[in-house]
């Protein structure tokens, strides 16, 4: 059995509307997830109906289908998904529902595509209270309104209590790539600009500061954010975008790792130039981390043609997710497929592939 | 074995019979066992190490510090003597004349 | 963060290298005892900056890579235990014991958390009364007294569900050890700045005058370790072998009483193994008599542990400062942060870690020339 639900203060519902369910009267009462919410009967068609769908709000087509048929305007389709499985799922800030939009909008924007739709699929763990669930569809909804997203189909599946984790949330979404958009991993060049969308580090040291054995106060919060709107202002400049990349698990470090090997390049980055807010700088000291390979929520990594750069950065300046967007660094011929930093001190360091999660450390 | 980040005690309090403290590192605060820095108060700066404070920072050894870092060269060139200013930093005595080049065996 | 920050100026550090360099006219080999201070040289590529006449040699002061082989294991088998939670620093999760590391274990089902503090395990053995709750106590004197504090208040607030598996080392019987070695080439120490914030320099006069090495407490940011090591180096020019702080803002000549006063109390000094280098005699801790019912290798009769080094791992000569890792034919083959054979691999700190980590670029770049 899950132990006791959050603090729901703050909370935008009041939590789902009981009255009129044919659920038996002992969960009127104490409205928790039971096995036969996955069934696929009358309790599921309820729980979509009395929970999920009030709690997504507008963002949510009201005709729920199996699959959702969707007009596609020209252009090729963009096809991405995500599980999410984040502890705690409420952190400062957002929660796991923010992460689950933005993180699969981001993923589709990472191509250059204008997300569409996505799908919501929901593994509930037996016991767990309604309202919770209520909340996380909640933010979702609010989420996916702000991103301009709708989300067209879903799926519940519930499992005995103690064989899952609460609440595991799984997004697939959908978008267009315009014709003439070209960005991909493979397409960063010797010579390319490195740009930082904004500050690094953020949503990892937020969820950190409140995960069990760990916490610290801080008042740094999770930077999730939707960002197709910073890629279509990008692409918007006509510069040639080579490669965007998001950098969530595994931080700047980790993408700028994926990118110099997918494109065979070298890549150099100034450590005075990255962009660390002081609060991310002082935890990261006391927990022994490197900023670098943090995770973000709410930031991108972009290779731009040299010549196209400046306007690129301007253009992402005067965009809300990008306002403190800065060059970090540049592509290289020399040591293909290997990160190099150039360290406060004027020396270097290689900035390697991180291998798993990054944890604190005594020495 | 040392990873021990300086922070600012904020307030002081008891659990369990230990002397706790809420401090504060540039923004991020925790609770660390302050039992071992039995003369610390609010506002003094703890060296802390896994949840513990392990020594009082002693702020005007660290300026002091920093400022002779920023005469090192300054005063070489005002007296000179590069191994006298560090002998008189090191509290001793200053050698006779520069040592002779060339290694020195492994001390035994 | 205040007091930090300032200690890593660039402009400060480029007068300090400057002062270095002007001092310098032998070749001498200083050997950093802290690997603390060894991930700072390497991740600020200070060892890059220094003259060519300064080698520094990594020490062993890396409690994860010297805890013996044969207490991992014990660690492990206790991990995989049911009803046993398993705490300890994150540092020690990947560290391979014979065939296993705590990660693997906890995959496997067992109960392995990462705490910051000790504290914080002796707190889940309050809120799990069922449960029999293991602390892993690795560390050099810096972390000592947290442990120590932890096992006094178990006893004091009578929590029996609370172990601390013990495995703490000492720096000077590890300083003489290197000394006392036939191949030892080290001219000159860093002693471990937090070390001495607890411990004093009361034991660097009699080692630095029997072997005739300057001894120079050394904190961990970048001006910290270039103060070092030029004071260092001021010594050896000048042909002086002293005891010297400069890491005053955090280290007094007395140390830290308090804290003494309850390691004295909790702890008594042992032998100890080290792994890779071998019995270094009075160079461990153990708990005393009184608290030795919190000890877990006493609690949890762990037996008839067979210990099996990788056969190629020559972690012990990196630890002792006798090859540098890539000296190593196995480095970046077999041995990998991925796939370590050794601790020197899988600690953050570890020198073939941190080489690895930090240095493949002029490692490629020397081999592409050979």
């Amino acid at each position: 059995m899950p132990d006791a639900a959050p603090d729901l203060e703050g909370a935008r519902v009041d939590g789902p509307d009981f009255e009129g369910w044919v659920c038996p009267l002992p969960l009127r009462d104490s409205p928790t997830v039971v096995m036969g919410h996955g069934g696929g009967g009358a309790m599921s068609a309820e729980l979509v109906e009395h929970l999920f769908l009030p709690s997504f709000g507008a963002a949510a087509d009201a005709g729920m289908g199996d699959s959702a048929v969707l007009d596609v305007a020209g252009g090729r389709l963009a096809f991405s998904t995500d599980s999410y499985v984040v502890r705690p799922m409420f952190f400062p800030g957002g929660s796991i529902g923010d992460l689950a939009v933005n993180g699969t909008v981001n993923d589709l924007a990472m191509s250059g595509a204008r997300p569409l739709a996505l799908s919501t699929a929901f593994i509930l763990e037996e016991g767990t209270p309604l309202a919770e669930v209520a909340r996380v569809a909640e933010t979702m909804g609010v989420a996916a309104s702000i991103a301009g997203v709708r989300l067209v189909t879903g799926d519940t599946k519930v499992v005995d209590a103690g064989h899952g984790d609460r609440v595991y949330v799984n997004t697939a979404g959908v978008g267009v790539v315009p014709d003439g958009v070209d960005v991909r991993p493979d397409r960063a060049r010797p010579g390319d600009v490195v740009i930082v969308s904004g500050d690094i580090g953020v949503h990892g040291v937020a969820v950190l500061s409140c995960r069990e054995g760990l916490e610290f106060g801080t008042t740094v919060e999770t930077d999730s954010a939707a960002l197709h709107g910073l890629v279509a202002a990008m692409l918007a400049t006509g510069g040639d975008v080579r490669v965007l990349r998001d950098p969530t698990r595994g931080g700047v470090a980790a993408s700028l790792n994926e990118i110099a090997g997918s494109s065979g390049v070298g890549v150099e980055i100034t450590e005075r130039h990255l962009p660390i807010p002081q609060p991310v700088a002082d935890a990261c000291s006391l927990l022994g981390l490197d900023p670098l390979y943090v995770a973000n929520e709410g930031k991108l990594v972009a290779f731009v043609a040299p010549d196209d750069a400046e306007q690129v950065l301007e253009a992402m300046r005067g965009h809300e997710h990008g306002k403190g967007a800065v060059v970090v660094g540049s592509c290289v011929e020399a040591h293909a497929g290997m990160v190099v930093a150039r360290t406060g001190l004027g020396g270097t360091r290689v900035v390697d592939m991180p291998l798993g999660e990054q944890l604190p450390r005594i020495c | 074995m040392c990873l021990a980040v300086p922070g600012r005690v904020l307030a002081l309090s008891e659990k369990d019979g230990t002397t706790m403290a809420e401090v504060d590192f540039g923004g991020v605060r925790k609770d660390v066992c302050c039992q071992y820095v039995p003369d610390v108060r609010t506002g003094d700066y703890v060296m802390v190490h896994v949840g513990f404070a392990i020594q009082m920072l002693d702020e005007e050894s660290a300026l002091r510090t920093l400022e002779e870092f920023e005469h090192l060269g300054v005063l070489e060139e005002e007296f000179g003597d590069q191994f006298a200013l560090a002998a008189q930093q090191a509290g001793v005595e200053a050698p006779a004349a520069a040592a002779g080049n060339g290694t020195r065996g492994a001390g035994r | 963060m205040k007091y930090l920050d300032e200690f890593s100026n660039p402009e400060l550090a480029q007068k300090l290298l400057e002062q270095i360099d002007a001092a310098t006219t032998g070749r001498w080999a200083i050997m950093e005892v802290c690997g603390g201070q060894t991930h700072s040289i390497i991740r600020h590529g200070i060892d890059q900056l220094l003259p060519d006449g300064i080698e520094l040699i990594h020490g062993p002061g890396c409690p994860v890579c010297v805890t013996p082989l044969e207490l991992i294991d014990k660690a492990l088998e206790i991990a995989a235990r049911p009803g046993v939670i398993f705490c300890s620093f994150g540092d020690m999760l990947r560290v391979p014991g014979s065939t296993d590391d705590l990660f693997r274990i906890k995959s496997a089902g067992g109960d392995v958390r990462v705490v910051y503090s000790p504290l914080d395990a002796l707190n889940l053995a309050r809120d799990n009364p069922d449960r029999e709750v293991v602390f892993f106590g690795i560390g050099f004197e810096t972390t000592a007294p947290a442990n120590a504090m932890t096992v006094y208040q178990a006893q004091r607030l009578g929590v029996r569900n609370f172990s601390l598996l013990v495995s703490h080392v000492l720096v000077p019987p590890a300083v003489a050890a290197i000394m006392e070695s036939p191949t030892c080439r080290v001219q000159a120490f860093l002693a471990a700045g937090h070390v001495c914030s607890v411990m004093g320099t009361a034991e660097y006069p009699p080692l630095a005058e029997k072997y005739s090495v300057p001894i120079v407490v050394t904190g961990f940011e970048p001006l910290d370790i270039l103060e070092g090591i030029r004071r260092t180096v001021l010594q050896l020019e000048q042909g002086r072998h002293e005891p010297e702080n400069a890491y005053p803002r955090a280290v007094r000549d007395e140390g830290n009483p308090a804290a003494m006063a309850m390691l004295r109390d909790v702890f008594d000094v042992t032998d100890r193994t080290w792994r890779g280098i071998g019995m270094i005699p009075g160079s461990g801790w153990r708990l005393s008599e009184r608290y030795r019912e919190f000890d877990a290798e006493a609690r949890f009769d762990v037996g008839g542990i067979n210990t099996a080094e990788s056969e190629i791992c020559r972690s012990g000569e990196v630890l002792q400062g006798l090859i540098k890792p890539h000296e190593c034919a196995a480095f970046g083959k077999e041995c990998t942060p991925r796939n370590p054979l050794g601790a020197t691999m899988v600690s953050s700190e570890g020198a073939c870690a941190a080489y690895y980590l930090y240095r493949r670029l002029e490692l490629q770049e020397a081999g592409a020339h050979a």
